[in-house]
């Protein structure tokens, strides 16, 4: 399989953050299907099964990226999920998947600062993919 | 009414019961505390009972006798500093030990009393402490409070300056790399939309100098008698442009005389928010009123539109700093997040009111209260 295979699922509210990165992942070669909202977002998982999912964590709720992450655990446990943000390091809200304990509460796979370098996005779904 | 907790640590009864007496109805008042003091009285007499109740009751303040029958009092004090607890103490002595007292204040009592002590010497020591443990706690509390806001403040402000910025160095490198073609024209909805941020990043800039403004104080130098009617048109003015575009009228409606004693600058605040938020969260073709009203003590501005409203889930927010509401009807609206927060501010800051009422889908008025004389 090659990369244009995979599907890439990509929520966030920022409509430019959104726009760069879609362009971004189609030049890497994926498939990308981008929603603007978490509402948005739980409508499309409850229809189609993404190979991979990235999840802006503030949109409607200052944890949206959260709880999409737990919806979609939940009905497709086999699908990575990458939790991007801008907050972490201005906020305080420092959070990383080192420990156990951080991993058993944030359901995701990997957690980017947005502002990543598109080689580095790509590097990352790579890896989760196994590609 | 706030409570401090006394351990008085001597084995004489006569002493506890004298000290416990004395206290009783005590009371610590000053002009400055925002409470009274009072205080609860324990007994303990030997250094081994004093330290477990040290550990049961947490006092504030121990007094405590040098000479105990086991124990002494140096070893009390020895275990309160080993445990790093925030007691304050304070040596009860007789004169023929001054000497230790004096040392004992070296390895961490605060003041010693000598014995026999009148009521006057025990509640002058304890007036002297209970200001000193306030003073301590306020500025413990406004230091603590202070850094918490200041850091929350800044490190949003950092994101809502950041988020641009990403946004349109984004949009710089795909032109750089020619992402979307050769041609310029490729790059017009990029070219629009680093416009846009950019925009969006200058009127938070506007907001928070207007913010960093109104925080400081009132300027009394500035007050004057100002015609809100001729505020609202210079508003009404302003935002015009932009109404024409979205189709919505604006009217202003002057009920009776509404002049009031303010700074020119403050009102002009209110009136550019409030008026350019009831055009921005308005519908196209949609209306916006401006009524004035006054009473004998008060002028009245209602906002009135017939925007989008305001759910109930959003209102708690709605004047707080940096919040904006995220719906899909205003995706595409900029804003910082700061307008209605400032708005707040200056109306605060003439001990004036602001009250909501909406009705999503339907609009929202916003009726501001200001006293007339500036007190």
């Amino acid at each position: 399989m090659n990369k244009g295979d995979y599907t890439v699922l990509i929520a966030d509210d920022d409509p430019d953050y959104l726009f760069q990165t879609v362009k971004a992942l189609e030049r890497a070669g994926y498939r990308v299907d981008a929603v603007a909202s978490q509402a948005e977002a739980e409508a499309y998982i409850a229809q189609h099964k993404p190979d991979i999912a990235i999840f802006d964590l503030m949109m409607e709720n200052d944890d949206s990226g959260f709880i999409l992450c737990y919806k979609l655990k939940k009905r497709y446990p086999d699908v990575p999920v990458i939790i991007a943000t801008g907050v972490a390091r201005e906020t305080g809200f420092i959070f990383s998947l080192d420990t156990r304990n951080e991993k058993e509460w944030i359901k995701a796979d990997s957690y980017l600062e947005k502002g990543v370098r598109p080689e580095q996005l790509d590097n990352e779904i790579m890896k989760l993919l196994n590609l | 009414m706030a409570v401090l907790k006394i351990l008085v640590v001597d084995d004489e009864p006569g002493i506890r019961s004298g000290v416990a007496r004395i206290l009783k109805n005590f009371k610590v008042t000053y002009p400055f505390m925002d409470e009274d003091y009072e205080f609860e009285v324990f007994e303990a007499a030997t250094g081994e009972e004093g330290i477990s109740m040290i550990e049961k009751d947490q006092p504030d303040i121990i007094l405590l006798d040098n000479k105990l029958p086991g124990m002494q009092g140096v070893d009390v004090l020895e275990y309160i500093r080993n445990n790093n607890l925030n007691i304050v103490v304070v040596m009860i002595t007789s004169y023929a030990s001054l000497d230790v007292a004096v040392k004992a204040t070296h390895s961490g009592a605060t003041d010693f009393i000598p014995k026999p002590f009148t009521p006057q010497e025990l509640k002058s020591s304890i007036e002297n402490i209970t200001k000193q443990l306030y003073l301590k706690r306020i500025t413990h509390r406004l230091n603590e409070e202070g850094k918490k806001v200041r850091y929350q403040f800044l490190s949003v402000l950092s994101h809502e300056l950041k988020a641009p910025l990403n946004a349109i160095e984004g949009y710089l490198i795909m032109m750089k790399e020619k992402q979307l073609g050769d041609r310029i024209d490729d790059y017009a909805m990029p070219i629009e939309r680093s416009l846009r941020r950019i925009q969006g990043m200058r009127t938070l800039i506007m907001d928070l100098l207007d913010f960093t403004k109104v925080r400081l104080q009132r300027r009394e130098d500035r007050i004057q008698p100002v015609d809100l009617a001729e505020v609202a048109a210079d508003s009404i003015a302003t935002v015009r442009p932009y109404a024409i575009q979205k189709e919505v009228e604006i009217n202003l409606v002057k009920k009776s005389d509404a002049t009031v004693m303010a700074d020119p600058g403050d009102m002009a605040i209110i009136f550019n928010n409030l008026v350019s938020n009831a055009v921005k969260y308005n519908v196209v073709g949609g209306k916006v009123e401006i009524t004035l009203d006054s009473t004998d003590d008060e002028v009245i501005a209602m906002f009135s539109d017939t925007g989008i409203g305001i759910r109930p889930e959003d209102m708690g927010n709605l004047f707080t700093e940096f919040v904006r509401i995220k719906r899909d009807e205003i995706k595409d609206v900029t804003g910082s997040g700061l307008g209605l927060s400032i708005v707040k501010k200056v109306i605060d800051l003439y001990k004036g009111t602001i009250n909501v009422e909406s009705e999503t889908g339907k609009g929202s008025i916003f009726t501001v209260r200001l006293p007339k004389n500036k007190n």
